[in-house]
């Protein structure tokens, strides 16, 4: 990349071999170390930005970078996504109505049908969105206690400070504490295939392996106790003022997927980085490898419409996607690959024509000289 | 006893009292303390530890939070204690603030520790204390010393406390004294009973001692003091020639005592023992000023911050109330405070003190500022302001001893108008110079040997040796001969009362062999031991073939002989050069001093005939009166002499004008000073220091008559010295001329090619001398400071009015002179050479005039107008006004560079103090800056290591501040994109590591060890240096590039991954990895392309703090699963890593970012090829280098001059 010469300077001239070794005096001489570190003349590599060594950089940069670029643009092509606005902000939306209540847990249920025109071959991963959602904003980010998620006992009855105001509730101490546990996203999602005859059937949603290993294992454990009987854990405990249920009957039909280490609440309790957000919520398994998962064809989404948004004009979204190895589906970074790769090349090229013609012009100068 | 009276004790709690009564403890011995009379005064104990093991805490961070950083530190660490603005766990906020103040308490803890281990030491040390219970002097510890207490000091032992001197062993009550210890001066002082005290009795018994000692208070003038003993209403009058000093060391003498008249802090010696001292650098008060700017910029992110408003949800108020929009606003400003923080870059204090630490470490380092005959490197005693050296604009420069070696050898003479060439002689000397100055080392043996001569003072005797003219040798032979001694013929006694008064007529000490030997016997030991063949006998063959030094060869054949037979030779040991000059002078033609007490000097004739003179008064030297004196009795005739030398121009004026009431011999007289005066004129043109030396025969009634107005001056305590002059000047008057002496001072080695390297890169040189003008001129074109083809003007006049007359023409003229020689041929060298045309040549009596009145203006726009300016017979304060005046009025960056006592002023006025330690002691030194040993090692201190240091640490600063606000931008864009809430999508922890090991030393290895140009290019190419004198590395718009590079950055490493990972199911922590990292790589590589040439070093902490990013983030994530609560970046980094779009975000961003780095030195390439002619850069050799030197920036090659030098050099 870059033109190199070593220099290790030959310019001292003077060795100490003019103080003669052992001679007397020379012991306690001041006279400092002729060393190269101490005179400053350690052998340096100059590394000089030149036409010649810049312009084969350019050359390189541009080479690596359009076929990944590519190759990341086409990946992400391949991708398959399909995102649905359940809202009901508009007032033909079948739950228009059950976004009208303000409330966390009016259980009004809403069916959106939707269709998708293309297979969806592998493994689908159903996410749901949230828009204009400060999940990063400071104060909310805090409101938690993550000794008491360990399963630290002293923090199940004394929640940090941090969660005011959702420390406490009737005197009694809340488990799980603190704003973003209030705030669990409690809609149900069910998805149904709907035959051409008009016959629907339930897709099998997983509701497992949706959060990160380390953090169900080591990061969100319940309180060492009775295992079995969550009941007893946290019977001196209370809900979060929004949940209808304690936390230890989030999942009623998984025995090991309640308490602290629920995979729903853990992914909610990884507060999004931007305002605008998916988080993993169910996922579809690919049955055999001749039918896709997800066929084309006309689906129902049902959904329990508990989660209030339209307080701070949110939204709410259910997304279905493929992953590849670069995750979800994302443009942009193939785009950019290939930019900044075309824009490397393309000063590449400028600088060697510069090169080319002036360089020329002055070694053709420098000959009568 | 009729001393207890109150008195004594009213009198020294009087803070206004100027005096300072001190009586003998013995009496109250047995007393409480509280009875003490001088329990007031401070004990013996040294206390210079700041700190004690209780107070060191509170006392350390009072002392730290005087600095305005660290109180702006902790204001931010206890704004996050109140909950409503915090930004982030109040506890981990105040680590910074705690490391730094760790750190710094760390250093000054070892510091004063090492303080307190000194004073212990020396607290301890023994000493002998008179006890009145035992008779005797008794062993006591220095800290036990009182005030009033009789001290003895032994020979060789060092002084506890300032003792006025009572009782010495010598029978003449003379005590030698070394002051070494206290500032480098290796001659004997000779220090005097007081008068009346003087070997009367002889067993000394402090109890009979009952006067009462009346004295200044305690002053840091280690060369003045005075006071009186009273007793009985009689004054005695004493001055410091009767004081011996704290931590001196007593030689020659086998036991002194006094009493201590001041103790432990009130100590001369510790009153001068100042601190190093604190300058505030040009870069870093400019730098301040950038600070402020980011400031600034803190502000204006705060304030958007606190306008942008995003309403919080599912989190209301702890009260469930809603705080009003303008307090909330106000609340988020504060946390963005805490937020940005870093933005101000605290730690940037800490870490330019670590690279001065560094640069000064390699200037020291340097061997070619190395002095081997001194075996002195080079010193740097202000530790903070390196990268001045590299700003330098105006050199003021001493001249004797600065430009000129300051070792004297007597050249030539004149006596009786009639002159006497040494033809020989000079050329021995210059042989003798050569040798000296440019075969120092033919051999290691030799070499060393002439080392340890030099560093024992010795040079001096042996390259001061005469060889006589023979006509004059022959014709002071011839008078001897004719008549008897001490019974000469008024016509040829002058030429030995001339050799006479050479001989008397100083004040230099002769030190016997068996004095000497005592002396020097550790250093001649170890000699010997350290060579493992040789006995004593191998090295003194060895000395006597090889070793040119033959004072050394002479005295280390005595050292084997004296014990045989007795001492044969004298040394001598003079306060200046060219006393010793002379007294060797003497010698060669047979006037040899053998001996000098304070009562009586003995001269040894040719004949071999011993005088000895009886002394009555010494009239000492001084700069008013520019000569000296000394008053004796002759052996024989008992005729009352006076001796005098000085300076013609004090001198001339006092010459006896009527010679006996006959005009013949007052013609006679005439016609000799006349003749005289022309061969001075002669001496000067010559570049000889000359001195007139007088006599004058003095009656028995007049010298009684003056001795008891001389008494009376010398008691006093007001006005003494004006009185002591007046009184000298009184006796010194109608002198009869001798003769007269030219010495000469040799130019030090590579002086012409220094200043003419320090022109070349732009810097003005101006001399400033005490000399008389037609010296100094002579030494300014020998030295090329003046060319021959200059246009010169002097100014020698006391009327203001012609100079404000001349002055607008002459700027005119110098104007007109540009014009002229400012042609199209030359266009390009003509800044440079156009200057050369004027120089300015200014006596002191006119200097005077310019300094005071309101020429000033002209005065100063002149001095910008000429390319050499010469102060001549400048008094030390005028340097130094001169100095504050130009700095002063042009803004220029000065430097002062000198080696005498008369240059204090001047190196501690300027910007930079350079001492040079020569002949005439330490005292420049030890007010210096920085101190070298020859004035050649200038240019390389200016245009090597000023220059290195100046870029590196403007580099380095710049680069701290883009290293900031890049990382902290990232931090502010966040903040769109989370309601202006204060979030981090780092860790906290991770910022702080990134600050303190992921990229604290890259910057500090840079300021220390870059190397744009290498040091040969630097020293061959001067005009380099310009660049720094017009902050070429540091300025305004530098500083604002790199802002806006930081920005351009910051929004890259923020937005590449943003748009990457946005709408995905991201958490904070794990978005923010990327960011760091890339902002990480971004960081180093930004550092990677600034960085001119890779030593190992640069690799090893270039790769290592990326290694340790990795390594400390892995282990951290890895770690912490609820360390650090509510935020803990658990697993994120490794979840990150076996991600693959990570690299490729990294890796995108971090090539974004530096696009443009890499474009600019390319494009300033295209630039400056367009600019100069392209054929000459690509030819060269060194491309390398030149490469460097063109992203240097385009300064230097605009100018199309330097091109054709670096042509020329390279061919």
């Amino acid at each position: 990349m870059m033109a190199s010469s070593y220099n290790a300077k030959e310019e001292d001239g003077h060795h100490s071999g003019s103080v003669g070794p052992g001679g007397p005096g020379t012991g306690k001489s001041k006279k400092p170390d002729n060393t190269a570190f101490k005179q400053q003349r350690l052998p340096a590599w100059q590394p000089i930005l030149t036409a010649g060594t810049v312009l084969p950089a350019f050359f390189a940069i541009g080479l690596i970078f359009i076929p990944i670029g590519i190759g990341l643009f086409v990946t992400s092509n391949n991708i398959r996504e399909f995102e649905l606005d359940y809202t009901g902000v508009e007032m033909s939306s079948p739950c228009f109505n059950c976004s009208q209540t303000y409330s966390w847990n009016n259980s009004c249920r809403c069916s959106v049908p939707f269709t998708l025109e293309q297979p969806f071959e592998s493994n689908v991963f159903m996410y749901y969105g949230l828009s204009n959602f400060y999940q990063n904003h400071r104060r909310y980010v805090k409101s938690r206690d993550d000794s008491q998620l360990n399963g630290d006992k002293r923090f199940l009855t004394n929640p940090s400070k941090e969660c005011e105001p959702y420390r406490m509730n009737d005197k009694m101490p809340i488990a799980p504490c603190g704003a973003i546990a209030n705030s669990l996203f409690n809609d149900t999602l069910e998805l149904y295939y709907v035959y051409p005859n008009g016959t629907k059937t339930a897709i099998h949603l997983v509701k497992t392996d949706i959060a990160w290993w380390t953090d169900k294992h080591v990061k969100f454990r319940n309180p060492a106790g009775n295992n079995d009987n969550l009941t007893i854990t946290f019977q001196e405990t209370t809900n979060p003022i929004n949940w209808h249920k304690p936390v230890y009957e989030l999942d009623p039909t998984e025995p090991d997927n309640n308490g602290f280490i629920n995979e729903d609440f853990i992914v909610w309790m990884r507060t999004a980085a931007l305002p605008t957000f998916r988080k993993l919520h169910r996922i579809i398994q690919k049955k055999d490898s001749l039918t896709p998962t997800l066929p084309p064809g006309n689906y129902t989404l049902d959904i329990a419409y508990n989660y209030p948004v339209r307080s701070f004009d949110g939204r709410k979204r259910m997304i279905l996607s493929t992953i590849s190895w670069m995750g979800g589906k994302n443009p942009f970074l193939g785009i950019a690959y290939i930019t900044v790769g075309s824009v490397c090349f393309f000063l590449g090229v400028v600088l060697l024509v510069i090169h080319h013609k002036y360089g020329n012009r002055s070694s053709n100068a420098e000959i009568p000289n | 006893m009729s001393w207890i009276t109150p008195i004594p004790t009213a009198r020294c709690h009087g803070a206004d009292e100027p005096t300072r009564t001190v009586v003998s403890n013995l009496p109250y011995e047995d007393q409480r303390p509280r009875n003490q009379p001088n329990r007031r005064y401070a004990g013996n104990a040294v206390k210079t530890n700041k700190y004690t093991l209780w107070s060191f805490l509170p006392i350390n961070l009072c002392e730290q939070f005087r600095r305005l950083a660290n109180i702006y530190f902790v204001g931010i660490a206890a704004l996050n204690f109140i909950p409503e603005v915090n930004a982030f766990q109040p506890q981990v906020a105040l680590i910074p603030i705690c490391v730094i103040l760790t750190l710094t308490a760390i250093k000054d803890a070892w510091e004063d520790f090492r303080r307190y281990q000194s004073d212990r030491e020396l607290n301890g040390t023994p000493c002998l204390v008179y006890s009145r219970s035992q008779h005797g002097f008794v062993e006591r510890r220095w800290k036990d010393i009182q005030v009033g207490d009789f001290v003895q000091v032994l020979a060789n032992d060092i002084i506890p406390a300032d003792i006025l001197l009572l009782h010495a062993s010598d029978p003449n009550g003379v005590c030698h004294m070394e002051t070494a210890n206290l500032d480098g001066e290796t001659n004997l002082k000779q220090r005097r009973v007081v008068s009346s005290f003087c070997a009367v009795k002889s067993p000394f018994d402090p109890l009979s001692f009952n006067a009462t000692v009346i004295c200044e208070k305690p002053n840091n003038n280690l060369n003045h003091f005075k006071g009186f003993l009273e007793k009985d209403q009689i004054k005695i009058g004493f001055g410091i020639e009767s004081l011996l000093l704290r931590g001196c060391t007593v030689r020659n003498t086998a036991a002194a005592s006094g009493i201590v008249v001041y103790a432990g802090h009130d100590t001369k010696s510790m009153l001068n023992n100042n601190r190093p001292r604190y300058k505030r650098s040009r870069v870093e008060s400019k730098m301040n000023k950038e600070v402020l700017c980011c400031v600034f910029l803190l502000f204006c992110m705060c304030l958007i911050g606190a306008v942008g408003d995003v309403p919080i949800y599912f989190i209301p108020d702890s009260d469930g109330n809603e705080t009003p929009s303008v307090v909330a606003g106000v609340y988020r400003f504060l946390t963005m405070i805490i937020l940005l923080q870093v933005i101000i870059p605290i730690s940037l204090y800490l870490s330019i003190e670590l690279v001065k630490m560094g640069q000064v470490f390699f200037i020291t380092q340097d061997i070619d500022l190395y002095d081997k005959e001194k075996d002195m490197r080079m010193q740097c005693r202000a530790l903070n302001i390196t990268e001045d050296l590299g700003q330098i604009q105006y050199v003021f420069s001493d001249k004797t001893g600065t430009l000129t070696e300051n070792k004297m050898v007597f050249r030539r003479c004149t006596i009786m108008g009639t002159e006497y060439p040494h033809t020989e002689n000079g050329e021995s000397g210059k042989w003798n110079g050569v040798e000296l100055a440019w075969k120092p080392s033919v051999s290691a043996r030799r070499h060393t040997g002439m080392l340890w001569c030099i560093k024992h003072g010795l040079l001096l005797s042996h390259s001061l040796e005469v060889i006589p003219d023979q006509n004059l040798l022959w014709s002071v032979k011839e008078v001897e001969r004719r008549g008897v001694a001490g019974h000469w013929g008024l016509q040829g006694a002058t030429h030995l009362e001339f050799f006479l008064a050479l001989a008397i007529c100083n004040t230099v000490v002769v030190s016997t062999e068996t004095a000497q030997r005592q002396r020097v016997r550790d250093p001649v030991q170890s000699t010997l031991y350290d060579i493992p063949t040789s006995s004593s006998s191998v090295v003194s063959e060895d000395e006597v073939q090889g070793t040119p030094c033959k004072g050394h060869t002479r005295r280390r054949q005595t050292w084997t002989a004296s014990s045989l037979a007795g001492p044969k030779e004298v040394h001598y040991e003079a306060q200046s050069p060219d006393e010793a000059a002379l007294v060797h002078a003497a010698k060669a033609y047979g006037f040899t001093l053998l001996e000098r007490t304070p009562s009586h000097v003995s001269v040894r004739l040719p004949s071999g005939t011993t005088l000895t003179y009886e002394v009555l008064d010494v009239l000492t030297f001084d700069s008013v009166r520019s000569r000296m004196s000394i008053i004796v009795r002759h052996p024989h005739t008992k005729e009352i002499i006076l001796y005098t030398k000085g300076a013609d121009s004090g001198i001339m004026e006092r010459l006896q004008n009527s010679f006996e009431d006959r005009s013949q011999m007052k013609s006679e007289s005439r016609v000799i000073a006349n003749k005289t005066q022309k061969h001075l004129d002669m001496y000067a043109n010559d570049g000889l220091r000359t001195l007139c030396f007088t006599r004058k025969v003095v009656s028995e009634k007049n010298y009684y008559d003056w001795l008891v107005l001389r008494q009376g001056a010398m008691a006093a305590i007001d006005r003494k010295d004006e009185l002591v002059r007046k009184t000298a000047a009184d006796m010194e008057t109608n002198l009869t001329l001798l003769g007269a002496t030219g010495i000469e001072d040799r130019l030090q080695e590579n002086v012409p090619e220094t200043i003419q390297a320090l022109r070349e890169a732009g810097i003005q040189v101006c001399v400033l001398t005490g000399d008389k003008l037609e010296t100094a001129v002579n030494i300014a074109y020998s030295c090329k400071l003046l060319d021959q083809q200059d246009l010169v003007f002097t100014f020698n006049t006391e009327n203001t009015v012609q100079i404000q007359l001349s002055f607008p023409q002459l700027l005119h003229s110098v104007h007109g002179c540009r014009g002229i020689h400012c042609n199209p041929v030359f266009s390009s060298t003509c800044p440079a050479t156009a200057q050369a045309l004027v120089g300015l040549v200014i006596d002191g009596r006119t200097l005077g005039l310019l300094l005071d009145s309101d020429l000033q203006e002209g005065f100063v726009q002149l001095c910008t107008h000429c390319r050499a300016i010469l102060c001549c017979r400048t008094t030390p304060l005028q340097k130094s006004r001169v100095v504050t005046l130009l700095r002063s009025k042009l803004g220029v960056m000065t430097l002062a560079i000198g080696d005498g006592a008369n240059d204090v002023n001047m190196i501690q006025a300027a910007d930079v103090g350079v001492g040079i330690s020569g002949q005439e002691g330490m005292q420049a030194v030890m007010a210096s800056d920085f101190a070298i040993s020859r004035f050649k090692h200038l240019k390389k201190l200016l245009l090597v290591h000023g220059h290195w240091c100046y870029n590196r640490l403007a580099n380095m600063i710049i680069y701290f501040f883009y290293k900031n606000v890049a990382y902290v931008n990232l931090l502010f864009w966040y903040q769109f994109f989370c309601g202006f809430s204060g979030t981090a999508m780092i860790d906290y922890w991770f910022m702080i590591f990134f600050n303190l090991f992921f990229t604290s030393a890259p910057p500090i290895m840079f300021g220390i060890m870059d190397r744009e140009v290498s040091a040969a290019v630097l020293l061959q190419l001067p005009e380099l240096y310009r660049r720094g004198q017009h902050e070429g590395g540091y300025r305004r718009s530098t500083f604002w590039i790199a802002i806006a590079d930081a920005f351009y950055q910051s929004l890259v490493c923020f937005f590449v991954p943003y748009w990457t990972y946005k709408g995905s199911d991201i958490d904070i922590f794990t978005l923010g990895t990327p960011m760091n990292t890339a902002s990480l790589f971004t960081i180093i590589f930004h550092l990677a392309i600034e960085i001119k040439s890779w030593t190992v070093v640069h690799w090893v902490i270039m790769v290592g703090s990326v290694v340790v990013y990795f390594v400390v983030t892995l282990a951290f994530c890895a770690m912490c699963v609820s360390c650090n609560p509510p935020s803990d970046p658990y697993w994120t980094m490794q979840e990150q890593m076996s991600d693959p779009m990570f690299y490729l975000v990294c890796i995108l961003t971090t090539v974004v970012a530096l696009l443009p780095r890499l474009r600019f030195p390319l494009a300033d390439r295209y630039i400056s090829q367009f600019l100069s002619k392209p054929s000459e850069m690509s030819c060269l050799p060194r491309l390398g280098e030149l490469v460097a030197l063109v992203s240097l920036g385009e300064t230097y090659f605009q100018n199309t001059f330097v091109f054709r030098r670096f042509k020329l050099l390279t061919k």
